[in-house]
């Protein structure tokens, strides 16, 4: 699937977005796996509560199912306006 | 509906000029423009960065909102990304409905969703240093009163 990351998220792990094969079941499942290939993966997730997570474009949730899912993107609270 | 997501400056006037003309169903036309503060007095510029796609979504969602909630006539929202400028615009919104309250509101609304439901992240540039601009608590407890 494709995994973008944003803003700060994005700094910490240095690429805007890449290619990732994984079996994880859920985001949080997903998390782990990043966290555990490598140091900058750790620093950008290593507090998700500061975190916000999208499926497909939408908003969703740290504990959602990724079945299906073709896009999946990391960023900050967002600051538009 | 009108939704714009770009780098380009706009003006303002000549937005809301075009947003409010040749309407007669309507008695009110609500306008806002957010533009970028210098705060202290050292900020170079502003980059707003955002996500294609999502933005435009998730902008036309809240403005749909806002149109179906207020019984309004039209919604425009404009948003830049970019590096700009102190004193620039970012981005604005207007709202026709055919009473101000309900222009008002609706454009309170569209501008408490834009700050925390679209995906825009804003990053301060001083001489010495850049900044990512955290989102307050006080901006996501705003969404609660609607």
């Amino acid at each position: 699937m494709n995994v973008m990351y944003f803003a700060w998220v994005r700094e910490r792990i240095g690429v805007p977005q890449e290619q990732i094969e994984t079996q994880a079941a859920t985001v949080a499942e997903l998390v782990q796996e990043l966290i555990a290939r490598e140091e900058r993966y750790a620093a950008a997730f290593a507090d998700v509560s500061a975190l916000r997570v999208a499926l497909d474009q939408e908003l969703s949730e740290f504990d959602a199912p990724l079945a299906g899912v073709r896009e999946v993107a990391f960023f900050p609270p967002m600051t538009g306006g | 509906m009108i939704i714009r997501v770009q780098s380009d400056l706009f003006d303002v006037g000549a937005e809301l000029n075009a947003f409010a003309q040749g309407r007669q169903d309507v008695g009110a036309v609500v306008s806002f423009t957010g533009v970028v503060r210098d705060t202290r007095g050292d900020l170079q510029e502003m980059q707003i960065e955002h996500y294609p796609g999502m933005t435009e979504a998730a902008i036309a969602a809240i403005a749909q909102d806002a149109v179906t909630r207020w019984d309004l006539a039209d919604a425009l929202v404009i948003h830049r990304y970019g590096a700009l400028k102190p004193g620039a615009p970012i981005m604005m919104v207007a709202t026709a409905a055919a009473h101000r309250v309900a222009a008002f509101e609706a454009a309170d609304f569209l501008m408490d969703y834009l700050k925390s439901r679209a995906p825009f992240w804003k990053k301060e540039i001083t001489a010495g240093n850049a900044t990512w601009v955290a989102a307050k608590d006080a901006d996501e407890d705003a969404l609660k009163r609607w």
